[in-house]
């Protein structure tokens, strides 16, 4: 039987440590929804999310006050909508109704984002494709709760060259046109390489076509309860030291889980997976950098920073997969820059450059995120920022991704406020020197040696 | 089976057990176990109950022990016991 001090633990975890469940998301495949009729299409797709979402915020909040953990968010996500709207958006107007439709769905349902304003590009695009892609600003800037993503590459199919130059272009005028609120709508806006098909983590979450009809997926957290359990053991060996990260992600791991089944059976929905990643926000003691300091470097980007971050992304996985039936997603480690106060620290003290948080990239679940430059960096170089990202995940078959925000107006010192989980940030500097001519050559990175297993 | 493990913890003060154990009472609950400790004087309480036969949602008496808790100034949880055992065991 459960004794007083698990049971205080646990709830220590909870109250002191910040531990919870960051989001419940719904996957919806909207596949059955296409029509060649755009009002059609529309009135299909608000149709299937409201039916099959409806329960998702009040089954959500019931699990919490039930098991008195909280879920944070509770989200949706959809096929991409380059698939669904192909046979009825001519235009890139045209898509921008289907991103009013999905903000108005999630409106409807309290969820506050829903992912899936999105196209699989990684080897070439379709019209659609290009036609979603080319929306993407203006959809982000007319719609409050959507988010979108952008696959350019995979170990599969290599990198589409052209994709990543016209997504240079996008996010700046993404920038553009929410520049009135700090270019908030690249912090909706993801690149992907490798992109998975079950995220439950926004922005980058959407509903892959291999998926069912609904899914829940589930992402748990908990950087304040991994760096608590860190201290117990400070000036220990590594192997002391991993094996308490292992156990913590393990207990962590187990509440999301049992979540994602009671949130499963609640809604009707099968479980799909969850996802083990460490997620950090802006409140004091929810700090993936601070775990990292806490392992014994004085700030995040010291020398032994990548290292601590491998271990540390391994061990999450290490625990977390004995405690979960299926696990997926990102899982590993998050390092946004804007939703972590270690993190925005260590970029304050000239502790951490984009240089340093690239190779930190190599070894996180991710890549480069939530990272504000100079709104006046050229689109080839974001476009360079974002082949560099797609060239590691390609390489290492692991998932990477870019979301920088070129904050227009504000340039280097300068702080910039998203407010909320988003956080804030100091524009970062970017190196100056042109990759312009690199850029620009067009085409496509073939797909790297060890992509042939056949 | 719905196993319930409420805890307690506050100031020590007259009355919290009876408090808490009428309410149960009240609506059907059982209490199956209860243990308790003094950590740096605060008062820590664990109840392992049993709200199978209870008429009460979960989830209304959730809400009610935490209105308890604050009437008496203490903080009162009830949780599903699934995720300590989820959590703690394997």
């Amino acid at each position: 039987m459960i004794n007083i001090f698990e049971v205080n633990e646990t709830n220590k975890m909870i109250e002191q440590e910040k531990l919870d469940v960051r989001t419940i998301t719904l996957g919806i495949s909207l596949l059955d929804c296409c029509d060649a009729d755009l009002d059609r299409l529309n009135a299909k797709i608000y149709e299937k999310i409201t039916r099959v979402a409806k329960d998702l915020v009040s089954t959500g909040k019931a699990i919490e006050l039930e098991f008195g953990i909280p879920i944070v968010n509770k989200r949706i996500s959809v096929t991409p909508i380059a698939l669904v709207g192909g046979q009825a958006c001519k235009t890139p107007e045209d898509f921008v109704t289907i991103a009013k439709t999905l903000d108005q769905a999630a409106r409807d349902t309290g969820v506050n984002f829903l992912g899936g304003y999105s196209a699989l590009v990684s080897k070439g695009m379709t019209p659609a494709d290009e036609n979603l892609i080319r929306s993407i600003p203006l959809a982000l800037s007319q719609t409050e709760r959507v988010c979108s993503s952008v696959n350019i590459g995979s170990t599969k199919t290599g990198i589409n060259m052209d994709a990543v130059k016209l997504m240079g272009e996008i996010v700046l005028e993404t920038a553009m046109a929410t520049k009135e609120n700090d270019s908030l709508g690249c912090a909706k806006l993801v690149v992907f390489c490798n992109a998975p098909d079950d995220n439950p983590f926004m922005a980058g979450a959407f509903h892959g076509v291999t998926e069912a009809d609904a899914v829940v997926n589930v992402g748990v957290s908990g950087p304040g309860v991994v760096k608590h359990a860190l201290e117990s053991v400070r000036g220990k060996n590594f192997e002391v030291l991993c094996e308490t990260v292992k156990k913590t992600a393990f207990k962590v791991t187990r509440v999301g889980q049992l979540v994602a089944q009671e949130a499963s059976e609640r809604l009707g929905v099968p479980f799909g997976i969850v996802d083990l990643s460490l997620a950090p926000t802006p409140a004091i003691g929810d700090s993936v950098a601070g775990i990292l300091e806490e392992m014994g470097l004085e700030s995040v980007g010291a020398p032994g920073t990548t290292a601590a971050l491998a271990l540390l992304n391994d061990q999450v996985k290490k625990g977390g997969v004995m405690a979960s039936s299926f696990v997926g997603g990102l899982s590993g480690a998050f390092i946004p820059v804007s939703e972590d106060q270690g993190m925005i620290d260590a970029v304050n003290r000239g502790a951490l450059t984009l240089e340093k948080l690239e190779a930190m990239t190599c070894v996180c679940s991710v890549g480069l995120d939530m990272i504000a430059v100079p709104g006046s960096t050229p689109a080839t170089t974001i476009a360079g920022i974002i082949a560099d990202e797609a060239a590691i995940g390609m390489i290492n078959q692991k998932t990477t991704a870019v979301r920088l925000i070129p904050v227009i107006g504000k340039d280097i010192g300068d702080m910039v406020e998203f407010g909320g989980l988003l956080g804030y940030a100091p524009i970062q500097p970017v190196n100056r020197f042109s990759c312009a001519d690199f850029v620009n050559r067009g085409g496509r990175i073939p797909a790297p040696i060890h992509s042939f297993k056949n | 089976m719905t196993k319930t493990i409420i805890t307690v913890v506050g100031k020590d003060t007259v009355g919290i057990i009876a408090k808490v154990c009428s309410y149960l009472a009240e609506n059907k609950v059982n209490v199956e176990d209860i243990s308790q400790t003094i950590v740096q004087g605060y008062f820590n309480m664990m109840m392992i109950a049993d709200a199978t036969a209870s008429p009460k949602p979960f989830g209304e008496m959730v809400q009610d022990l935490d209105r308890i808790g604050e009437e008496i100034g203490v903080k009162i949880r009830c949780q599903h016991e699934d995720i300590f055992t989820k959590m703690h065991r394997i």
